[in-house]
């Protein structure tokens, strides 16, 4: 079928150019499921975000995809950012062997909240920086790569889809 | 290579420049209008809710680009930096047709009496430069009516007994009021206040072709999807462009007012979409890009006769750069207060815009905006953690709970808060950029902790379970409500144009934007911007001898 024939080359331009952009930039390795982090990197802040924004009830920052809103502008508007996150992520992992012998995605959560409450305290520009992309990507538009499925907007309670065009009329007393 | 001379050539399609255009147009003098921006519709509301004017952290939708148009920001402590539209500190205005007013609120306050009369009304503020305008509210008044009526405003102040006299009501009705209307308008009402609706440059009803505010929650900060909010975009622009005598040119960036050897304008020298440089030549020059845009223009603008830029024999082009403190406070209440409609903003007083016990003017207070979820993060009260497990259980449960009450507190003019060029940094087309100085005066502070306090009260007083300040802090204040570097006045010492919007030294060179406020009332400037063009338009016009004004 004529469908199928297209959508099957579609999806091998799809592949092929993912696969050259990858080794032109080589920004997150190979083996990186990320367009700037590296593989390490992206656990780090996987797990550093899991912290922010944690699951309870509601999803938390990593299945909202978080790190995948954070990753994406790293590649476009953030690009300035690239040092900062650098630095700040092997801080973070520097800190997390030195005192517990492990990477930060390695430690316990108590060790982890350690770690971070040291890292807001120490190096309070990235920390606030972070927390602030992870914020977006957690509570902004999904069309960015976070707010995976809308969790957060659920979680507050916003109407989505609105109801387009009404008027409310009806609040008005008497 | 100069392009067909015209009459006027007007530097900015924002709130004052759209106004002079089609007033000028309408009268037949030809007009081109330069924009540095693009010309945006309703169709561009993608409601992106972090790529908006509101909530720039991945960009300002509507302009100006950070690519290229870096200023340079001064601290207190004479530290400077380079800075971006999008980052704070730049006092980012948009730059696109329709300037401010095609993504704003569209609040459309009238000033108060008092408000063109600080200095008599409450004497000298030590450090400030208060003074009185050369012109009050009755040299106004028809003209507010005049954009009330032909751009359309919607409200009903009929219950403010604290306005100005206005001789005629306001065309459209309010919309019917929100949750949190109807849980502010009893409390205040039983704390002695008088509450009403905000008047609005919004449809209501069908208006000028346009239809009415569909109640959405992609209000301030986006394109109205429906084209129901109102700003010189889809007003006057549209109009002058209609009468033939009007060529509106986008994507033009000006660089500088071109002057005879006795420094009368000839027209001005920009880039057009293509970056390259045109001359155009006009008998009127009409700056409008702004209060920081205007006074870097003239700042730019050097001749033999004034090697400090234009009009700035005396040194006053840029100095006075204010804005408005907003101050209030947040509540949280127990029951829902979220309701899912816009605009939000609905009910107001004017309690404590004058005769604050000891402070030098005050605030219009109002309840605030439509709020996304990303921007209620500003919301978070300061003794809940900023992240963790408590931030989100806080943002889950307070989210459709709280209510925010603000006001636009008048500020003390500063003569050392100013916009001067800077001697190294050049934008994209090699223009020297603003260079923004100074902080807020100690007075506008303490003005800003009363006005909260009274935000506070009234909160309390509808029944908020816990109650948060919001008070500015002493760093300079611009942005959206920039005015005053450019000031009107009598006495060429101390301001830059006369009451006619008219530079003192140079007759057919006029600043027709907020750049002429001597003061900026406790409300959002908007109406007085466009008010105030429509006379100075009508003054301009009266003394049009065919290739000039005639004194």
């Amino acid at each position: 079928m004529g469908t199928g024939m297209r959508r099957r080359t579609l999806l091998e331009i799809g592949v092929s150019a993912v696969t050259a952009s990858a080794i032109s930039c080589a920004r997150g390795g190979a083996a990186s499921p990320w367009r700037f982090l590296t593989m390490a990197q992206g656990q780090t802040l996987e797990a550093v975000c899991a912290q922010l924004i944690p699951e309870d009830q509601d999803p938390g920052a990593k299945d909202a995809g978080v790190v995948n809103y954070i990753d994406l502008q790293l590649s476009t508007r953030f690009k300035r950012y690239r040092p900062v996150y650098r630095q700040g992520i092997a801080g973070i992992d520097e800190a997390s062997r030195t005192q517990f012998g492990r990477v930060f995605a390695a430690l316990t959560s108590e060790q982890q909240l350690i770690i971070l409450n040291t890292t807001e305290e120490k190096d309070r520009a990235f920390f606030d920086l972070l927390l602030n992309h992870t914020r977006q990507g957690f509570y902004g538009d999904p069309r960015h790569g976070g707010n995976r499925g809308m969790v957060s907007w659920r979680m507050v309670g916003l109407p989505f889809p609105p109801v387009r065009g009404r008027q409310h009329y009806e609040t008005q007393a008497g | 290579m100069a392009l067909k001379k015209v009459n006027a050539v007007i530097v900015g399609a924002g709130a004052g420049g759209g106004v002079v255009a089609k007033e000028l147009a309408t009268l037949g003098l030809t007009v081109v209008l330069l924009e540095r921006g693009k010309w945006y519709s309703a169709a561009d509301c993608r409601k992106d809710d972090l790529f908006n004017q509101r909530t720039q952290v991945l960009g300002a939708k509507f302009g100006p680009d950070d690519e290229r148009n870096p200023r340079v920001a001064v601290d207190e402590q004479g530290r400077e930096s380079i800075v971006y539209p999008t980052d704070g500190g730049y006092s980012n205005n948009a730059a696109c047709v329709g300037g401010g007013t095609f993504s704003y609120g569209a609040m459309a306050w009238r000033f108060m009496e008092r408000d063109f009369r600080m200095r008599s009304t409450y004497g000298p503020v030590e450090g400030s430069t208060l003074e009185d305008w050369p012109i009050g509210y009755a040299d106004l008044e028809q003209f507010y009516e005049k954009v009330e009526w032909e751009m359309g405003v919607s409200g009903d102040d009929s219950g403010n007994p604290f306005k100005a006299p206005r001789r005629k009501a306001l065309p459209m009705p309010p919309l019917a009021p929100s949750r949190e209307h109807q849980i502010l308008l009893p409390a205040a009402r039983r704390l002695g206040l008088h509450p009403f609706d905000i008047p609005m440059l919004r449809n209501t009803v069908p208006y000028n072709g346009r239809r009415s505010c569909m109640r959405c929650r992609w209000c301030v900060g986006f394109a109205c999807e429906v084209n129901a909010r109102t700003g010189t975009h889809n007003t006057v622009i549209p109009a002058a462009v209609a009468t033939g005598n009007c060529e509106l040119r986008t994507d033009c960036m000006t660089r500088e007012i071109l002057l005879d050897s006795q420094a009368r304008a000839t027209g001005v020298a920009y880039y057009d979409a293509r970056e390259r440089l045109q001359e155009q030549p006009a008998d009127l020059v009409i700056v409008c890009g702004g209060a920081v845009e205007s006074a870097r223009l003239l700042l730019n603008t050097k001749h033999r006769l004034f090697p400090a830029g234009l009009g700035n024999r005396y040194d006053q082009v840029g100095r006075n750069l204010q804005s408005h403190s907003y101050s209030g406070a947040n509540g949280l209440f127990e029951r829902e207060t979220y309701d899912d409609l816009g605009p939000g903003a609905s009910i107001a007083i004017c309690d404590y815009n004058h005769g604050n016990p000891g402070l030098t003017g005050g605030a219009m207070l109002a309840n605030e905006f439509i709020r996304l979820p990303y921007q209620f993060m500003a919301q978070v009260p300061p003794w809940v953690a900023r992240w963790g497990q408590e931030h989100k259980e806080f943002v889950r449960s307070a989210y459709r709970r709280t209510i925010v009450v603000m006001g636009p507190v008048q500020e003390m003019p500063l003569a050392d808060a100013r916009v001067q060029v800077d001697p190294k940094v050049k934008d994209r087309w090699g223009i020297p950029v603003a260079r923004l100085s100074g902080g807020r005066h100690p007075h506008t502070i303490e003005i800003g902790r009363y006005i909260a306090g009274k935000a506070e009260a009234w909160l309390k007083e509808a029944g908020a379970v816990q109650t948060w300040k919001r008070v500015p802090g002493r760093s300079l204040s611009g942005g959206q409500h920039q005015a005053g570097t450019c000031r009107m006045g009598t006495d060429p010492k101390s301001s830059v144009v006369n009451a006619n919007c008219q530079l003192h030294d140079v007759d057919n060179v006029y600043v027709i934007d907020a750049g002429v406020h001597v003061t900026n009332g406790g409300f959002n400037p908007v109406l007085t911007i466009l008010a105030n063009a429509y006379r100075a338009s009508e003054q301009l016009l009266k003394a049009w001898k065919g290739t000039k004004v005639m004194a």
